[in-house]
């Protein structure tokens, strides 16, 4: 029994060492924590409060690890997300005027005009990627300063406060006891899960990220995937700044800005290849959970916040330590 | 003339040349000494920076945890002159120390995961960053003392009219910089194995070049230039933010691209990064001193990224369609 | 030449010390943890003479070159000899001083740095704050490339030059380190037709020099028309080393693989009678110009020429990724124009490209994955959704078919050998039903048994009615495998022979006739 248990979990090792590794980092973070902050680590309460916090990172780490799968990096992430969460507060404040505004339809339209915001950033880093040829990190490095730019220069610097209920239930309600920031967040990585694993132009995502020039002489129109990739990634950053700017109830220029590079950590932490090609959407998951959770339960024993972001970089040396040993090993 | 049509630099140099008649002839503010002086003045931290930057960028490599190294020397800086005492070169010793030491901690960590420096630096921004804060619990310092709150000129020039210009120590120290990395990167053995090592990592390992002092040298640089240009900085704005310069990692950069350096590695020179050090320099001049709301600032520099990098990708494209070409008898 | 180092050792060397032979190694063993990749080789050097090694993929010739440049260390039985010094744990810095230079497949030159600066980079192990002097640098790549008559601009960006160049300079470094003994590791592997002969009269002049040359090659005529003598090697043992002038292609070929291979030339001229692609009077600027020829269902139309002569342009141009500027396409009696390869995949054309690694394979990838890549189209559902067991099925089933040697589809392509990692490619292209198959010297790097397995996979599938285009460089490939051959030259086509006609000696005579005409043309 003891045998047929071992030989299953080390065949299942053997097929996915990746997300093997993380789950068992997983489970030692959730069981340490557990007993360490006895009654308040494995409460309702608490897996709550990582369920209503874990979204926005979520959300954006994914609009970033899409990017990378196909050897790219979208640095314009959050002036996207931002830049969107202006276009949809500026819509409610704007429309919402008097108390018998139609305020579910404004607050849809401000909703898909802010999606088309997002949209629209990923069709313009898209062309200047797929089309011009420009690298993504150049790109999407000029994309960020622009569109921060015009953020600014659109709110004056100010911040944008005051939305709708109907706006912040999206960020703070729950739907059977589970927060709606995280049913959006579940459905988005099964959604991306699936596109990337089921559909041609998903899996042609993968093979673009090892080699974009053999994809394309096999017949596929590589610049049309990455144009793809790049509206989703879009799209998903204004998925995020929807949850952000109801959580927040305001939107402004210069939000969440330290969230760039930690998008960037939480992918390679989660086993996306920074030079694209390989990584899974579960590995995402699992690092995003392992992350959250390890910044709530060091906020639970009263450490310093700032504690957490080291361990956040020191997790992440550590791990591509381990993998560069078991890389050298084979 | 074939060959200097195919330089970066000539065409940045006509943008520039370009700007700077245009701002000459719509503002009278602009081409005056005091107004570049205190420009330059202003801008010297970030093109420190952007020298260490583009050693990394020859080199193949990328740091973004200099800003975090840069923060931490500032700090280091001024709470030991403060408690201590010393003087300016203590002053600049401790900061470029405490960045030499982090910049090596950079070093080793890439040689030996051997994973992508962007990544690894990443994770120390965030070590580097977590830990200032934790420990300067955020605040920031103004105490100086005297002897650093003075002003440090070098030079002092005066004109018929009495007005008085200094060359003040930052600006001194940001030309000297430039002057020493171009020197460097031009004329030494060193510099030019830099160069090789970006251009071809393998061949630089079989010629037995040893990689580890070359990585040790090029991010220990760019942690010691960190640390250096920090307290220079410190000398100018005479406080200590330990928010103030980490999120600013990719505006030097830009800089540093604009200037010509490829992030693919091999490439670049001093000439060019001062070059794109001043285009943004004159950029965020211009704003002000034509009344265009600061707004606009970001917007332009946004622009000038975007266009840059896409002639320069279609430039990059065209030349591989014609060693595609024969002559056809 | 006066005070010059080199040609002092040359006079010594010819007056005295002529018999000595340079290198001599004895006994030389080396594993890798359980392979024997070398297994009681010995192997002697005389001074001045070109030895070429030869050997299939794994053979031993790499593990070789690396004892005799001292990156590997073999067993503590072997002895090297090097200019009658007996050398304990050769290393990498005592081999250059000794005077033995390599110079890899990849050149491992400098391309963002000058020719000058290349040829002098070792200087830089003197020191790291020293002053560079670029006049010296200069003026010493100059007299090296004078010594062996060559030229090319000193100051030019080594990225700048054509690849043929890239070899000079690469050759004119080893020699600026005084080398005595050069190994060159497959040097015509990317060099053209013309740039291959130019090379091999450098060499001669190299020889005349007094320096040894050992000489990595895999083609055959190259072998026997510049080596003195020949050293094969198989699974790690020396099978002998040869005089050049008793050896030729079969028998070469039957010393490196233990087996024979069957000539399979027709020896009557086919008829065929269904055309399916019909060209008339293609043209691009600068690529290629008047082109008309047709191809028939089961024929195999062997396109040779030299680099340069506007083949694969042509090849890409019917694949539907550059297109013409004048002519018309007919495909099964109908005009085609194709918006990308996208459209001549759907049409019925294939290409498996000249380069592998880069533009055929997905190398980090499964092989199922590269195998499906041609057909992601069809692996789907109405609503777009990828059916996986139908994946990995069609995989398994042209692995079968198709003779890929690997003990798991979902394995990355980079762990096959080089033969069955293009059989993965001719795969993909199959995969998708093609009626004309175009194959772009589709055995570079490839041994010879993975080949000939090659040539016959393109024989079976021409009997179901396959119509095949084969580009090459090789003319043996061409003129053994193919039912006729047009020859191109400077972007047209020169003149159209049949194999079964003339003889392979006369093809490459009018290969090299073609060029001529090409060029006063």
């Amino acid at each position: 029994m003891w045998h047929e248990l071992t030989a299953k979990t080390g065949s299942l090792y053997k097929k996915y060492p990746n997300l093997s590794m993380l789950g068992v980092i997983l489970i030692i973070t959730l069981l340490s924590f557990s007993i360490s902050l006895p009654g308040k680590f494995f409460t309702t309460s608490n897996f709550s409060s990582i369920a209503f916090q874990l979204p926005e990172l979520g959300i954006l780490t994914i609009a970033m690890a899409i990017t990378m799968l196909s050897g790219g990096i979208n640095l314009s992430i959050i002036a996207t997300a931002n830049i969107s969460g202006i276009v949809m507060a500026t819509i409610m404040k704007s429309l919402i005027t008097t108390p018998d505004s139609p305020v579910v339809w404004i607050v849809l339209l401000a909703i898909i005009a802010g999606m088309g915001v997002g949209i629209l950033a990923g069709i313009v880093n898209g062309i200047i990627i797929a089309y011009i040829g420009v690298s993504p990190i150049l790109a999407t490095l000029g994309t960020m300063t622009l569109i921060n730019g015009i953020s600014i220069l659109a709110t004056k610097g100010y911040v944008i406060s005051g939305l709708p209920q109907e706006m912040l239930a999206i960020g703070n309600g729950n739907i059977a006891g589970i927060p709606v920031p995280f049913i959006i967040f579940i459905i988005v990585a099964v959604l991306i899960a699936f596109w990337l694993k089921k559909t041609p132009s998903g899996m042609s995502n993968y093979l673009i990220g090892s080699n974009e020039k053999a994809t394309r002489y096999s017949g596929i129109d590589t610049k049309k995937v990455l144009m793809k990739t790049y509206i989703l990634s879009g799209l998903l950053c204004a998925v995020a700044s929807m949850v952000m700017i109801s959580r927040f109830n305001s939107a402004r220029a210069g939000y969440a800005e330290s969230y760039l590079l930690v998008t960037v950590l939480a992918s390679v932490f989660g086993g996306i290849d920074p030079n694209g090609g390989f990584g899974k959407i579960a590995g995402l998951v699992m690092s995003l959970f392992i992350l959250q959770m390890v910044s709530s339960g060091l906020n639970l024993l009263g450490i310093n916040p700032f504690i957490t972001v080291v361990l956040w970089g020191g997790i992440l040396l550590a791990i591509m330590l381990v993998r560069r040993f078991r890389s050298k090993s084979r | 003339m074939d060959k200097l049509l195919k330089k970066n630099e000539f065409y940045l140099g006509l943008i520039l040349f370009a700007l700077i008649l245009f701002l000459s002839v719509s503002s009278d503010q602009f081409l005056t000494p005091g107004n570049l002086l205190e420009l330059f003045t202003s801008y010297s931290f970030l093109g420190i920076m952007s020298a260490g930057m583009l050693i990394v960028l020859i080199s193949g490599g990328l740091d973004l945890s200099f800003t975090a190294i840069a923060t931490i020397s500032q700090y280091a800086m001024a709470t030991i002159i403060i408690n201590h005492g010393g003087n300016i070169f203590t002053a600049f010793l401790i900061g470029s120390s405490v960045g030499l030491g982090l910049g090596l901690v950079n070093a080793l960590l890439i040689h030996f995961i051997k994973a992508h420096p962007m990544i690894i630096t990443i994770a120390t921004l965030n070590v580097f960053n977590g830990l200032l804060m934790f420990f300067s619990k955020g605040k920031w310092i103004y105490n100086f003392p005297m002897w650093f709150s003075e002003p440090h000129d070098i030079m002092i020039f005066e004109n018929a009219q009495g007005d008085i210009f200094p060359i003040t120590l930052p600006l001194f120290l940001f030309i000297v910089v430039f002057i020493i990395v171009g020197i460097f990167l031009k004329h030494t053995m060193l510099g030019r194995k830099i160069y090789a090592f970006g251009g071809n990592r393998e061949a630089t390992r079989r010629l037995g070049f040893n990689t580890l002092g070359l990585t040790l040298f090029i991010y220990g640089f760019m942690g010691l230039l960190a640390g250096f240009g920090s307290v220079s900085q410190a000398l100018i704005i005479q406080t200590v933010a330990p928010n103030a310069i980490v999120g600013k990692e990719l505006d030097v950069i830009a800089a540093v691209v604009l200037g010509g350096a490829s992030l693919a590695g091999g490439t670049g020179t001093i000439l060019g990064t001062f070059m794109g050090v001043a285009l943004v320099a004159i950029i965020s001049n211009a704003v002000i001193l034509l009344g265009i709301p600061s707004y606009w600032y970001q917007i332009f520099l946004g622009a000038i990224i975007v266009v840059s990098v896409s002639v320069t990708a279609l430039n990059h494209r065209k030349n591989l369609k014609k060693e595609a070409e024969i002559d056809v008898a | 030449m006066k005070n010059d180092p080199l040609s002092l050792i040359y006079t010594q060397r010819r007056g005295v010390m002529q018999q000595e032979k340079f290198l001599e190694m004895k006994n030389i063993n080396k594993r890798y943890g359980g392979v024997h990749a070398l297994k009681n080789v010995d192997f002697s050097l005389d001074r001045g003479e070109v030895h070429c090694l030869v050997g299939e993929n794994g053979s031993g010739k790499s593990t070789l070159i690396k004892v005799i440049s001292g990156v590997e260390t073999p067993s503590p039985d072997s002895r090297i000899t090097i200019k009658g010094e007996i050398l304990k744990g050769l290393t990498p810095i005592q081999s250059v001083e000794k005077g033995i230079q390599v110079i890899y497949q990849d050149l491992s030159l400098f391309p963002n740095l000058s020719v000058s600066e290349n040829v002098s980079i070792s200087d830089y192990h003197a020191g790291n704050l020293r002053f560079i002097k670029r006049k010296d640098m200069k003026k010493k790549a100059l007299e090296t490339m004078r010594k062996i008559d060559v030229s090319i601009d000193p100051d030019k960006l080594v990225r700048e030059l054509p690849i043929a160049q890239k070899q000079v300079v690469a050759i004119v470094r080893a020699l600026a380190t005084d080398a005595e003994l050069l190994i060159m590791d497959e040097p015509t592997a990317s060099l053209s037709k013309h740039e291959i002969d130019e090379l091999l009269k450098l060499i001669k002049t190299l020889q005349k020099n007094g320096i040894t040359i050992v000489f990595v090659s895999h083609k055959l005529d190259e072998i026997t028309s510049i080596s003195d003598k020949v050293t094969v090697l198989r699974d790690g043992v020396k099978i002998g080393t040869y005089d050049a002038a008793e050896l030729d292609d079969k028998k070469i070929a039957y010393l490196m693989t233990g087996e024979e291979f069957e000539n399979e030339k027709g020896k009557v001229k086919k008829e065929f009678e269904n055309k399916i692609l019909e060209i008339d009077g293609l043209g691009r600027k600068r690529n290629y110009r008047d082109i008309s020829f047709s191809l028939h269902k089961g024929e195999i139309l062997g396109i040779t020429g030299l680099i340069g002569s506007g083949r694969t342009e042509l090849a890409l141009t019917l694949f539907g990724m550059n297109r013409q500027d004048s002519g018309s396409i007919k495909l099964n009696g109908t005009e085609v124009s194709f918006k990308s390869n996208f459209d001549a995949i759907q049409a019925g054309i294939a290409y498996v490209p000249e380069d592998r690694l880069s533009e055929g394979l997905i190398l980090p990838q499964p092989i199922s994955n590269n195998i499906v890549l041609g057909i992601l189209d069809k692996l789907v559902n109405r609503a777009n959704i990828l059916n996986m067991s139908n994946k990995e099925e069609i995989a398994a089933k042209w692995i079968k078919n198709i003779g890929v040697k690997t003990s798991n589809p979902e394995n990355a392509v980079d762990t096959l050998s080089g033969g069955n990692q293009q059989k993965v490619v001719v795969s993909k292209w199959l995969a998708t039903n093609p009626d004309v198959l175009i194959l772009d010297n589709p055995t570079v790097g490839v041994d010879i048994a993975a080949k000939h397995g090659i040539y016959k996979i393109m024989r079976e599938f021409t009997k179901k009615n396959l119509g095949i285009i084969l580009i090459s460089d090789e003319v043996a490939e061409v003129y053994q495998n193919s039912d006729r051959i047009l020859i191109m030259s400077k972007g047209r086509i020169v003149e159209e022979v049949y194999p079964c006609e003339i003889t392979e000696k006369e093809l490459n005579e009018k290969i090299l006739r073609g060029d001529i005409n090409g060029q006063t043309a």
